[in-house]
């Protein structure tokens, strides 16, 4: 299976062979164990539940740490579900680790992006600001929110609120290298969330 | 421990020779033309090192036809098969971008006396 979870450590740059130098996100990937299983009959569709990550056993409660010990497991930090198209034969307890990926292969990337907090419309939605002098007085506003015939907001306005802090992946990035001694992945470009935060890799669902 | 350091490090050319803002250099420069590969050389005065490890880079200054032109280029390049320091000029600060604006004899930089 083509997933693995990881730490987004910082970003970089490195050259290739040609002289090449390529911007690039370091990413502490796995090893992952497998944790659980999702199953056709028991839950109609397919899936492996990751685990990923130290944590110290008095961080946990009894029912989560119940169900690791359950399970023979050493208890993971951050667990997170992948699905699958078709069974890969993976049991609970088998390890996954960057391995997996090779330099060339097409990523996509999953992290929780910065919480920018509530922020205005320009930052928020790329809005244009206005004149800041020449005796205007009207500077970051949101500017008309309708026209007057129409007499009412509609639903869909892109106003100011709160920014950042939510899911988002990041589609077709490339694998530059891999270190399988030291769980490193090299990944072109940027890639969501803060360093130290947590990240999903995936194999693309776009074709190279 | 850090990671991004480990990184950077193994990028690193050991074997840069020490030169600094002011020097005249040679760099000799792989460029790939048509399928081939064949060494340029850019002759010229270092105004600027931007440093930063690996990332390091620095500005290379000259003056061509009576136009001047500046590159900059990656200290630890595999693209640089070589930088030879020509000469050692003597100044008094880091960043010369004051010589743009100095043409002829004014912007000659003076040699600096063996210590």
């Amino acid at each position: 299976m083509k997933a693995i979870l990881g730490r987004k450590v910082g970003m970089t740059q490195v050259f290739q062979d040609d002289g090449e130098l390529v911007p690039v996100t370091v990413i502490e990937a796995g090893p992952c164990t497998v944790v659980g299983k999702r199953t056709l009959d028991r839950d109609g569709y397919l899936g492996y539940q990751l685990g990923f990550g130290f944590v110290k056993e008095r961080k946990l409660s009894k029912p989560v740490l119940g169900q690791f010990k359950k399970r023979n497991l050493t208890p993971v930090r951050y667990i997170r579900e992948v699905r699958v198209n078709e069974d890969e034969k993976l049991e609970v307890g088998d390890v996954i680790n960057v391995s997996v990926f090779k330099a060339g292969d097409v990523v996509d990337v999953s992290g929780r992006s910065r919480g920018k907090g509530f922020a205005g419309v320009i930052k928020r939605h790329n809005f244009s600001r206005s004149a800041m002098s020449h005796g205007s007085k009207y500077h970051r506003g949101v500017g008309s929110l309708q026209s007057r015939d129409a007499s009412r907001v509609f639903p869909g306005r892109r106003m100011p609120g709160h920014l950042g802090d939510e899911n988002v992946t990041i589609k077709g990035l490339k694998v530059v290298s891999v270190d399988p001694e030291k769980n490193l992945l090299l990944i072109k470009g940027a890639v969501p969330g803060a360093r130290g935060s947590l990240v999903m890799v995936k194999a693309s669902s776009r074709q190279g | 421990m850090d990671v991004i350091r480990l990184i950077e490090e193994s990028q690193m050319k050991k074997d840069i020779p020490d030169f600094a803002p002011g020097d005249r250099v040679r760099v000799h420069y792989k460029v790939v033309e048509g399928g081939r590969e064949r060494i340029q050389v850019f002759d010229g005065t270092v105004i600027a090192r931007q440093r930063g490890g690996a990332r390091e880079t620095f500005l290379v200054r000259r003056v061509s036809y009576g136009i001047g032109v500046e590159r900059t280029f990656p200290v630890h390049s595999p693209r640089i098969a070589k930088i030879e320091v020509v000469r050692r000029g003597r100044v008094r600060r880091a960043k010369l971008y004051y010589l743009r604006g100095l043409s002829g004899k004014a912007a000659r930089i003076a040699e600096q006396k063996k210590s």
